[in-house]
């Protein structure tokens, strides 16, 4: 319980500063105009494929790529929403705070960690409404979105948990943003290596890298390999963070 | 096998005789602790890589007790002090908190402990109420009680007016009494608190030196400082830390009988010559100051009524005679120079 307490803080403190409202803002404006786009693309396409046996539904062409958009836009803004997490409360001197609080090192890290995971689901819920609202005109293939919205949600936990990682690395928050986005980065483009001729290896940096595991549920596969993959992803980089921070405490 | 068997049944014997063993010490020990004091510091020593901050210090505070640390800059208290909050762990010793082993139990020990760090741990973004709340909730205080912990702590501290303004709006002054209020909140037996009145304007300084004897009726008190007149004001017993090392722990008053020395200022508006002076009983050496002032050093008691009545006497326009105090300067000289550690009455 006491985790909720820190994850509560965390999460009020966001909505104090301007960051968090001009993060959702910008989020919500260039995703509303990807969507519009799409439905466009649909519109006029609409024509073409409606006699087409087997061919994408409204669903696949304006859900699937408006969730893919907003994996690349949240890659962009989770290092920003993490960098301060750690970071900034040792640079404040705050930390003591928890340290001296009767908390194990764990309900620290999970609090401020469920902090930013709730935010994050503000943002993803928000998204989620723009497919969802073409409810009112059209069938959607619920079972695709909801996919989609897990594989989503799971990426962006897992971003928040390298964000948390690297975050409890140093003391300063720009440093944490850039090294979390080049890491986020290097592990989406990871897969690109596929295409050369490296035998094996190539199918070890397809396993690894997080874009395929999130495509084939954006495609409306929910395979439990992938999301025990983020599961595992986000439990590493949560105990390295304890592990971290324990190692402030102790002699060394 | 059989050996394989014969070890595994070997250890698990040697584990019960072990816990057996250990138990019965563990509860002879605990209530004795309970009883006398609520700090126990057991030769607590930490090492920054080579270098050793804080070497092989142990001491006890007991209920109701104010424990001044004093030290120049560096020379340990903090880090002290943080690895009596857990903040730090010790490289090498047990510290124990109202008989609960900080390192075994950390959360049942932190949650006796109030701690001011050096500097104020505070969310700038919060307002004072908020902010307050949030640390009774980190605490575990009940969300019954909540409500009158934070009216208390507002209340003792001096912050009743302020509690709608933001943290980061308020003067230093009063983020400092905010850092004390977090620490007391949840009523712990321990308070430590970090160099407390430190840039805080002299009203202010007695306010809280004010407060912190109030604490210390329900509380124990260790502070740390290196201004001399706030430990004489508020502390009960004195320990100088130089270096790392636990240089004294005495009584306030052993520390004033230590400062005292025989030497003391006089002035003469019409001084006779340095010689006739040095002629008085007693008088064991004389330093000109300046024109007509003087340092005259002497052991005997009645030195100075007899000085006083010889200026009286033979009119020398007397003005000034003041006893000289060491300064904690030279305690601390004198103190490093000696070789043991001094043990004051009250330890």
């Amino acid at each position: 319980m006491m985790m909720l307490v820190v994850a509560a803080r965390e999460f009020r403190s966001m909505f104090l500063s301007p960051l968090a409202w001009s993060i959702l803002g910008v989020v919500q404006f260039l995703l509303a105009y990807m969507f519009l786009s799409q439905i466009e693309m649909f519109l006029q396409i609409q024509g073409q494929i409606a006699g087409v046996e087997g061919a994408p539904g409204v669903t696949q062409i304006v859900a699937a790529p408006v969730f893919g958009n907003a994996a690349i836009v949240l890659l962009l803004v989770v290092p920003m929403l993490t960098m301060r997490l750690v970071s900034e409360e040792r640079r404040a001197q705050t930390m003591s705070l928890l340290f001296s609080a009767p908390l194990s090192m764990t309900e620290i890290v999970l609090g401020k960690y469920l902090g930013v995971l709730g935010f994050l689901l503000i943002i993803v819920a928000l998204i989620a409404l723009m497919p969802l609202s073409l409810l009112v005109g059209v069938d959607l293939d619920l079972g695709l979105v909801a996919a989609g919205l897990l594989g989503l949600m799971l990426l962006v936990a897992s971003f928040a948990a390298i964000g948390l990682y690297l975050s409890t690395l140093t003391n300063q928050p720009t440093v944490a943003a850039v090294s979390t986005f080049g890491v986020l980065l290097l592990l989406w483009v990871l897969d690109w290596a596929g295409d050369s001729e490296l035998g094996d290896a190539d199918g070890l940096f397809a396993y690894v890298s997080m874009l395929r595991h999130f495509e084939s549920l954006l495609n409306g596969v929910f395979d439990s390999v992938d999301v025990v993959y983020y599961l595992l992803f986000i439990t590493t980089f949560l105990v390295l963070s304890v592990r971290r921070l324990d190692a402030d405490r102790l002699p060394h | 096998m059989r050996t394989s068997k014969w070890c595994l049944l070997y250890g698990l014997n040697k584990g019960l005789s072990f816990g057996i063993v250990l138990t019965p010490l563990h509860f002879i020990i605990r209530p004795m602790e309970n009883e006398t004091s609520l700090i126990r510091v057991d030769c607590v020593s930490r090492y920054f890589g080579d270098f050793c901050a804080v070497d092989n210090i142990s001491f006890d505070v007991k209920k109701g007790e104010v424990l001044g640390l004093l030290g120049p800059n560096g020379a340990g208290k903090s880090t002290t002090m943080q690895m009596l909050t857990g903040n730090l762990a010790p490289s090498a010793g047990q510290v124990w908190i109202n008989g609960v082993d900080l390192l075994d139990q950390p959360k049942l020990a932190k949650a006796q402990l109030g701690y001011l760090p050096d500097t104020p741990p505070l969310y700038r973004e919060l307002n004072v109420n908020e902010y307050l709340i949030y640390c009774a909730k980190l605490n575990r205080v009940p969300s019954v009680q909540r409500q009158a912990a934070l009216d208390k702590a507002k209340q003792r501290c001096g912050l009743t007016e302020v509690g709608k303004r933001l943290i980061g709006n308020l003067s230093k002054g009063y983020r400092q009494r905010v850092g004390i209020a977090q620490a007391i909140i949840h009523s712990p037996a321990v308070v430590i608190l970090d160099e407390p009145t430190v840039g805080l304007d002299p009203i202010q300084i007695r306010e809280i030196r004010h407060l912190i004897r109030e604490l210390s009726h329900e509380h124990s008190v260790i502070l740390s400082t290196h201004i001399l007149p706030e430990v004489q004001a508020v502390c009960d017993r004195v320990q100088i830390i130089n270096q790392g090392k636990l240089i004294l722990s005495d009584s306030i008053d052993g520390l004033q009988q230590r400062m005292t020395t025989s030497s003391w200022v006089l002035g003469l508006r019409k001084a006779p010559a340095e010689s006739v002076l040095a002629e008085q009983a007693g008088l064991e050496r004389i330093e000109v100051l300046d024109g007509n002032r003087f340092r005259v050093f002497g052991s005997d008691e009645q030195l100075v009524e007899r000085l006083a009545v010889t200026a009286v006497e033979q009119g020398w326009g007397l003005f000034e005679l003041s006893p000289e105090r060491m300064s904690l300067e030279q305690v601390f000289v004198s103190l490093t120079t000696q070789d043991e550690v001094h043990q004051g009455e009250a330890s």
